[in-house]
């Protein structure tokens, strides 16, 4: 019973408790349990299991006294390490946050909560979300589920939402919260075979979201079909007052609206994107992916996106620019790690607490935001950086002016060995030149699988909307999902 | 563009992260590698574009002039507020003595 319980998706649990064919309890101990055999994937920071049982047996109490049990009742699910969770350890990752109890809860869990939803725990990620493999978390690497056919090496699970992506492959999590903001949602979803959305910049509240780049964090669900990700993205989505940049409209309902039939819709194919360095394998699903939607009744397009090979160099300014200035919160005084040697002043207690709680590549990061922004070369390069992003969002316009959604691979390679990409951090980097530009533009952009390569490892597609048309892009998601018939699933070796 | 020790160690002064020799060593050849990726911005033509400050139009809100309006944020918080800190004294926040 429990390991049927740990196969089913979102809808499958909300329906099957709603429908009286297992209880949430029944499927909050089995998930604990799969979390629980699990621990050699480290997608876990923190486990939760009374969370879940606590949220299960709400669930139940209320489908008892034939009351509604929300839209995501009964199911439990894993929280990035990144959503303030009250009462509940909150690091990011990070050294510098060890032992952080936050006294609020963010807004996209909380309303999770409220519909119904139930905490397995806080999974891994890359430390404060700057990572594109999950090897930058200060809790260790997290491993991916999938390995190579014919052999034993640790892959990666993408990142920055790793655990994420792993923990929903591995099916100890139907679904999972994620934060995107160069490709952190899409990037780990391609890699490990499961579907994932970023919805438009300002849908989810950043409320209770531990901040990287505030202009580009979005946070959007993680799960194994498509209509899981539209239910859960109903569930996340709204008006928040508390975040200066929440959309003030309202959440369409996407699952009811889910359609395959693409008849009169224009899918455009940007030429831009045929790099070098992008896999044979890569390519040829991407041609698979056009048949795919013409199949579902799309016109196919060519559309041009003439500055995108310059999305990723000015991701990697104004990224780290608004990181150096969201991380100077970090300093000792106010929550999570102080560094006080003996007789040391305040500014070194600064410096001393930094220098032991971030990582290298936050580091690293954090002196390439300070530079770009210090006297004689903002303008050069911070400001070079946001008329390059315009100019992205630009070509989106006047591409959107000929199609309706935009089709294209979601990363250049499949998932690599953990450890293979340290010795350069460009190209790490490079992972996520597909997924950039949709991030810098602020656009709805979604993870889908297509297939698997020769060495059995899953390969994604990547479809963007106008910004707000969510529904497009599920749609589109919904049509290749028919189709691909993507039902491999990781051996299990944990 | 290209940083040197010196500079390195200026920025990560700004950034008030305490770096010793052989750390900033490694950061130079990191951050050049870095930089001289993203000098490529500078063949885009930009004439007359305006740079990015919003990237979905949205007007900022005025919210109600009522003391506490969220209580999520609002004050009287004073407990919560410090119950993170990893030296909280007397109701503040303890730091080390900063005027000799």
């Amino acid at each position: 019973m429990s390991n049927e319980l740990t196969n089913l998706g979102v809808k499958e649990i909300r329906d099957g408790v709603k429908a009286g064919e297992f209880t949430a309890r029944e499927v909050a101990e089995a998930f604990n349990a799969a979390v629980a055999e699990a621990a050699e994937l480290n997608a876990f920071i923190v486990t939760t299991p009374d969370a879940a049982l606590e949220a299960a047996d709400k669930t139940d109490a209320k489908r008892a006294a034939g009351e509604d049990l929300g839209a995501m009742g009964g199911v439990p699910i894993g929280m990035k390490d990144l959503f303030a969770t009250h009462g509940v350890q909150t690091t990011a990752a990070s050294h510098i946050l060890e032992g952080f109890k936050p006294e609020y809860e963010s807004t996209v869990s909380r309303n999770l909560w409220n519909a119904g939803a139930g905490m397995l725990g806080k999974l891994n990620l890359d430390q404060f979300a700057m990572g594109s493999s999950n090897e930058t978390s200060y809790f260790g690497n997290v491993s991916s589920p999938w390995r190579k056919e014919g052999s034993n090496a640790a892959m990666s699970p993408g990142g920055s939402s790793g655990g994420s992506s792993s923990a929903v492959a591995a099916r100890i999590a139907p679904a999972a919260t994620g934060t995107d903001t160069g490709g952190s949602i899409r990037q780990p979803a391609a890699f490990t075979g499961i579907c994932g959305i970023k919805p438009t910049y300002g849908r989810c509240s950043r409320w209770g979201v531990v901040a990287f780049a505030s202009s580009l964090d979005q946070a959007g669900p993680m799960a194994r079909s498509v209509e899981d990700c539209a239910i859960m993205l109903g569930a996340m989505a709204g008006f928040d007052p508390k975040d200066a940049t929440s959309l003030k409209m309202d959440v369409p309902d996407w699952e009811a609206a889910l359609s395959s039939d693409l008849t009169g819709k224009k899918v455009g194919i940007p030429t831009e994107y045929r790099m070098d360095g992008t896999d044979q394998a890569i390519l040829d699903s991407w041609e698979q992916g056009k048949a795919w939607l013409k199949d579902a009744g799309a016109e196919i397009v060519d559309i041009s996106l003439p500055h995108t090979k310059y999305a990723l160099p000015a991701y990697y300014i104004i990224a780290p620019a608004e990181a150096s200035s969201n991380l100077a919160r970090y300093d000792g005084v106010r929550y999570g790690l102080r560094d006080l040697p003996e007789g040391a002043g305040l500014q070194d207690m600064y410096a001393e607490t930094r220098a032991a709680g971030f990582g290298d590549e936050v580091k690293r990061r954090i002196l390439i935001g300070t530079y770009v922004l210090s006297a004689g070369f903002y303008d050069a390069y911070y400001n070079q950086a946001q008329k390059v992003r315009a100019l992205v969002a630009r070509d989106y316009e006047e591409a959107f002016a000929k199609c309706d959604l935009i089709l294209a691979p979601t990363t250049p390679t499949a998932s690599f060995p953990l450890g293979s990409l340290n010795e350069d951090p460009l190209t790490m980097y490079l992972n996520d030149v597909f997924a950039v530009p949709a991030s810098l533009a602020g656009l709805p952009a979604m993870s889908v699988p297509a297939g698997l390569n020769p060495d059995g490892l899953p390969l994604g597609l990547q479809l963007v909307g106008k910004a707000f048309d969510e529904q497009m892009v599920l749609n589109a998601g919904l049509a290749i999902q028919e189709r691909a018939g993507f039902t491999h699933a990781p051996e299990r070796w944990w | 563009m290209s940083v040197d020790k010196q500079t390195v160690a200026k920025i990560a002064g700004l950034a008030r992260i305490k770096m010793g020799d052989e750390e900033l060593e490694r950061m130079v050849p990191e951050l050049n590698n870095i930089l001289d990726w993203v000098e490529q911005l500078g063949e885009v033509d930009v004439e007359g574009v305006e740079p990015m400050t919003a990237v979905i139009p949205n007007t900022l809100r005025l919210r109600d002039d009522v003391v506490d309006a969220d209580p999520l944020t609002g004050g009287g918080k004073r407990n919560d507020v410090l119950a993170n800190a990893p030296a909280a004294e007397h109701g503040f926040f303890g730091v080390p003595k900063v005027i000799e």
